[in-house]
């Protein structure tokens, strides 16, 4: 059997078989990833907002920045999330590395540039058309802010699905600062990248597999609830 | 604030607090070791032996020799599992490590093409390796400071061969862990040093096999560590010395020398009595 249809017999296997083990990895991947674009929104998007309506000195660098930062590699963020919390770093007291808690820190610095900056680009279109309408209105910066973001809502969510999509997918920073461990901070990728070790090529495929599966099932809800939402508040 | 902005922080909270109960109340250790235990399953078998009968989970980090005591050193790990005498004696003599045990051996196997156009078969690592080098062979190098790719460059020094000197595009060094050196191998068709363990586990062989084994200078020594608390007040003194003192003990080498895959052993206690 070539390595591509045994991936998908045993994708298939394995998703039947419901293994209490992948069960386990599955979720946490999806609570570190969900958790990460849940800290991701709430410092991404008011930042993102505030620099698209703001007007203050330094505007086109941090905007800049913001762009730049959306090609951070993993691996770099991971390392930085690895000095800062081994206990050789600064916040090596609290004894966070290679835990699942240092996975979310990683992730949430890998995906909240990418939240502010599309967050800011969405939100300083919506700004541009409707900004004499607010200022005839009275809105100060921080009201036409949070107006702008609750206008433009329905864009964002693919804001926050693309950031998704990076944390649940991404290897090298949970791999430095959650250390693969079994059982603790193993998650699908890490989990896809040890087999591949191992040879296992089919069964990380598998997994690779069933890890898309998961995104497209996360994404398909998020749409239906866009969609649900539209019709009864749009 | 609208209900399901509401329940969506509620939601967050219980994840977080998920995530901090998960590790609050078990009693566990770090232990920083190499790709080869874990890669070749040794800690799958071992581990939950332990853990059923102390209660003490080992939460093990698996990287290279080199950066498994790097880990150590910055105090990331309490217990260190490695196999580079030279590298462990001197994290120990910097003050990093108490005590280094002796706990188990395999061997390390050159490995290369089937149809060997080299015609490094033999009894003899030196000698193999020479005629790979004189026939300009694809070698993959794990170039990663791995406790197999420290012996790999002692190997090429004994044979008489400046690597520096003679180094071209047939020697490939990947940095990289055992098995993807090994995947790296299978497709390029190429000789590489590998530890049998992760050689047995590995399962993307394609037309790779052993050409050189038993050679007394193959033999590969494993040490464990206790970090010095000394130098890092938090390290789990008396949970890691509890799980170094169970894996020299009769039990622990039993454990050890239980782990087969197809029958064939793949590691040898030998922690002295």
């Amino acid at each position: 059997m070539s390595t591509l249809s045994e991936a998908f017999s045993t994708s298939f296997a394995l998703m039947g078989g419901l293994d209490a083990k992948l069960l386990g990895i599955v979720g946490l991947s999806l609570k570190v990833s969900l958790t990460a674009v849940l800290f991701g929104s709430l410092i991404g998007l008011p930042l993102g907002a505030a620099v698209a309506v703001g007007r203050f000195a330094g505007q086109a660098p941090v905007t800049v920045l913001l762009n730049a930062f959306i090609g951070l590699p993993a691996v770099v963020v991971g390392l930085l999330v690895y000095l800062l919390l081994s206990r050789a770093g600064p916040l090596g007291q609290f004894g966070l590395l290679f835990t699942p808690t240092a996975m979310v820190i990683a992730q949430t610095a890998l995906i909240t540039p990418l939240i502010a900056a599309f967050t800011r680009q969405i939100v300083a279109d919506a700004w541009r058309e409707y900004h004499e309408q607010l200022q005839s209105l009275g809105a100060g910066t921080l009201r036409a802010t949070f107006t702008l973001l609750h206008d433009t809502r329905f864009s964002l969510v693919t804001v926050v699905l693309a950031a998704f999509g990076r944390a649940i997918a991404e290897v090298g920073a949970v791999m430095i600062v959650g250390g693969n461990i079994d059982g603790v901070t193993r998650v699908m990728t890490t989990t896809i990248a040890l087999e591949t070790s191992k040879g296992d090529l089919p069964l990380a495929l598998a997994l690779g597999l069933i890890l898309v599966g998961i995104v497209v099932v996360v994404n398909a809800s998020a749409h239906l609830t866009r969609q649900w939402a539209q019709r009864h508040y749009g | 604030m609208n209900p399901s902005r509401r329940s969506l922080l509620g939601l967050a909270a219980a994840f977080l607090l998920g995530l901090s109960g998960a590790h609050a109340e078990d009693k566990f250790i770090t232990v920083a070791s190499t790709t080869s235990t874990e890669q070749s399953g040794l800690f799958g078998h071992l581990l939950p032996i332990y853990t059923q009968k102390t209660g003490v989970q080992v939460r093990v980090v698996a990287l290279g020799t080199g950066q498994a005591l790097d880990t150590a050193r910055r105090g990331d790990a309490d217990v260190v599992f490695v196999h580079d005498k030279a590298a462990e004696e001197k994290f120990i003599a910097e003050g990093y490590g108490v005590e280094r045990k002796e706990v188990m051996y395999n061997d390390f196997i050159l490995i290369g093409p089937k149809d060997d156009a080299a015609k490094a078969t033999g009894k003899d690592i030196l000698d193999g390796l020479r005629k790979i080098e004189a026939a300009k062979a694809p070698f993959v190098s794990r170039g990663d400071k791995s406790g197999t790719h420290a012996a790999e460059l002692r190997y090429w020094k004994a044979a008489g061969i400046d690597l520096e000197a003679v180094k071209g595009a047939w020697y490939k060094e990947t940095g990289s862990g055992m098995g993807p050196a090994l995947n790296t191998a299978s497709s390029m068709n190429a000789y590489l040093l590998a530890d049998r363990g992760t050689w047995l586990n590995f399962k993307n062989r394609v037309d790779l096999k052993i050409l050189v084994e038993g050679d007394t200078r193959l033999f590969n020594q494993y040490g464990v560590i206790l970090v010095n608390p000394a130098k890092h007040a938090h390290v789990k003194k008396e949970l890691g010395q509890q799980f170094i003192d169970w894996l020299v003990s009769a039990e622990g080498q039993k454990a050890i020398a239980d782990y087969k895959i197809g029958g064939e052993q793949l590691f040898f206690p030998n922690a002295k009595k």
